[in-house]
């Protein structure tokens, strides 16, 4: 199992946004989270990779429980995730190729040569150009900042990735390659891969389970087939909407 | 799991064979890649090399990519270089590795130190012009809007001009007034501490009369304004351009200057006339504290000696100099948050730059007061 969440409670204030959720995430797969917006998607993400704090519940990655471990394995765990935020969080002061670089050069201690030439391959990967490394995140566009995000996120080949969004705001020809993109990480590297999304059509192409999150818990989860005959309200009318239906019927 | 890797040779006649085993993944990769460097040269003048990846565990992209660039290597050199035994579920990854980096990076010529700190002042000279031409623009856009607020005095903002007059004088008060206070009683206490050697205590009133109230009071409180208010404008202006919220209000057909920058201006130009009356009076009160405790001047004749030392004119000095200082605080601090980029480096530098340039001009203008008032005989 690579992500296990149980009976997790998340509130800000007087608000439970996530209200005793579980979840299991298994080694290898793809698991698409949906949820209406504002209903908690990204603060459960947030809450995993440990950026807010819980108020009950245990989460495990990777079979290590992060409340019971020390700082120095916390740090080892983190090289064995990859975050692309949904605005890219590229640092903006490094151009692409730095970005790529950075957590290698942080963790790994290897010759500049090998790293140029590391980095190159990864944004080669994600379909950028080597022209491309020399801009700064400012000179990018929407697109080309998830991509080199993808890329910073899978520069110490990690175990699991966390995508927040991957395809939100581009075109469906570059959404449809970022889902390509990522079915193919997964086959060839064994990635797993938590992602929330809105967009039906990546849930359709390339998730190999489907999470609904409504009310603060997860209410649906299974294949897309599944979550198509589930009884739950906010699953039937988001999956059985118009644009859902053209979608399952092409 | 996580076994250290290897890569051992074997070879007879006609074939070098490395048989590569353990973890070939980020983990070892300092490792791998010394591995790989000291293979590359072991194969002498064999025409055929086999990688055998049988006892391979674990591969990852670092790994696959340091194998990909051994066999591109031998196969540029004219060796017949391939994988045996390669497990199905590697495949996929190599082939991927083919298939990246293949075109040859152009190498770039570091620039010389030298030519380079040349170029860096050269560039520096030229945009010298461009800190003018900004100033000016800025300067100018302002006074159009100005001129349309004239034309339509409903259009002017003033519930955000009264928020900014807020900010900038009222929050700015205590403050000022420490800082202001505490330099009044220095320059009391030094003026004793020498004057008395030659017997001239009676001196120290006028000399901290006329200083605060013509020269330190508005220069200290101008310098305090530009280092907090300023730089408050230049980053919010700044993370305002980040976020393209004014590229939104420009295309909603508003005029950026006239919405944010003219409030913020003008509340600026009314508040620093008040902070250095206040500024001023804080001055001279720590200066009679001073004069009585320490200098033993009873406050009657500290009051009576000031008002022989100072008269209107000093004060009317000091006063008209303020809004002056505080335009120009206002307009480069504007400006400059106008001119950041995308980066947070960018919002760091410009936001350094107001507080440098508007500390500058207003030393330089003061200068030019000096010159002024002293040709009317003020």
């Amino acid at each position: 199992m690579a992500i296990r969440v149980r009976d997790l409670v998340v509130g800000f204030g007087h608000q439970t946004v996530l209200d005793h959720l579980s979840l299991d995430v298994r080694r290898g797969e793809i698991l698409g989270l949906v949820g209406a917006s504002g209903g908690g998607k990204s603060v459960l993400l947030r809450t995993i990779i440990g950026l807010l704090p819980k108020r009950a519940g245990s989460i495990e990655v990777l079979a290590v429980d992060l409340d019971r471990v020390d700082p120095g394995e916390a740090r080892a765990i983190g090289r064995r995730w990859g975050i692309l935020f949904q605005q890219g969080a590229l640092f903006s002061s490094l151009t692409a190729r730095q970005n790529v670089q950075f957590p290698m050069r942080e963790n790994l201690h290897l010759s500049d040569k090998l790293l140029d030439e590391l980095a190159r391959a990864k944004l080669e990967m994600v379909g950028l150009t080597d022209e491309d490394g020399d801009k700064f995140p400012a000179e990018l566009s929407g697109g080309m900042t998830k991509r080199v995000g993808l890329a910073r996120a899978l520069a110490l080949d990690p175990e699991i990735v966390f995508l927040d969004e991957p395809t939100s705001g581009l075109d469906p020809i570059a959404a449809g390659a970022f889902d390509a993109l990522i079915k193919t990480l997964q086959q060839t590297l064994g990635l797993t891969v938590f992602m929330v999304t809105h967009d039906l059509h990546s849930l359709n192409a390339v998730c190999d389970r489907i999470a609904a999150l409504a009310d603060g818990k997860i209410v649906a989860v299974g294949p897309m087939r599944d979550l198509l005959a589930s009884d739950h309200p906010w699953v039937r009318s988001y999956f059985q909407g118009e644009r859902a239906r053209a979608l399952a019927h092409s | 799991m996580s076994l250290e890797p290897g890569l051992n040779r074997t070879s007879n006649a006609e074939q070098v064979e490395f048989a590569a085993a353990g973890s070939w993944t980020s983990a070892h990769s300092e490792l791998l890649e010394r591995l790989v460097d000291a293979a590359s040269l072991q194969v002498a003048n064999t025409r055929s090399i086999a990688i055998n990846m049988a006892g391979v565990q674990a591969l990852d992209t670092i790994g696959a990519w340091l194998l990909e660039r051994l066999i591109r290597y031998w196969r540029e050199r004219g060796h017949d270089a391939a994988f045996t035994s390669l497990p199905e579920h590697y495949r996929g990854l190599l082939d991927e590795m083919h298939r990246l980096n293949l075109q040859a990076r152009p190498l770039r010529a570091r620039p010389n130190r030298i030519v380079s700190a040349l170029e860096n002042l050269g560039r520096t000279t030229v945009g010298f012009r461009g800190d003018i031409l900004a100033f000016l623009e800025m300067f100018g856009a302002l006074n159009v809007a100005i001129g349309r607020v004239l034309l339509r005095p409903l259009s002017f903002r003033l519930t955000s001009a009264v928020h900014h007059l807020d900010r900038v004088a009222w929050q700015a008060m205590p403050i000022v007034l420490l800082i202001t206070f505490l330099i009044g009683c220095i320059i009391a206490q030094q003026g004793f501490f020498h004057f008395r050697k030659f017997g001239a205590d009676a001196y120290v009133v006028d000399m901290v009369g006329i200083l605060v109230v013509r020269e330190i009071g508005v220069l200290i409180v101008t310098i305090m304004v530009a280092g907090r208010s300023g730089s408050a404008y230049t980053a919010e202006l700044g993370s305002m351009k980040m976020r393209e919220e004014i590229d939104a209000l420009r295309t909603m057909g508003f005029d950026p200057v006239e919405v944010l920058i003219l409030p913020r201006v003008l509340a600026l130009v009314c508040a620093l006339p008040i902070l250095t009356f206040f500024g001023s009076m804080a001055a001279l009160y720590g200066a009679g504290l001073v004069a009585w405790l320490y200098g033993g001047m009873s406050p009657e004749i500290f009051i009576a000696r000031l008002r022989e030392a100072i008269s209107v004119t000093h004060f009317e000095v000091g006063m008209i100099k303020a809004p002056f200082m505080a335009l120009v605080i206002g307009v480069v601090a504007c400006s400059e948050g106008l001119r950041v980029k995308g980066s947070a480096e960018s919002l760091g530098r410009q936001t350094t730059t107001s507080v440098v340039k508007s500390i500058f001009l207003v030393i330089v203008l003061d200068g030019v007061f000096a010159i002024f008032f002293a040709s009317i005989g003020m």
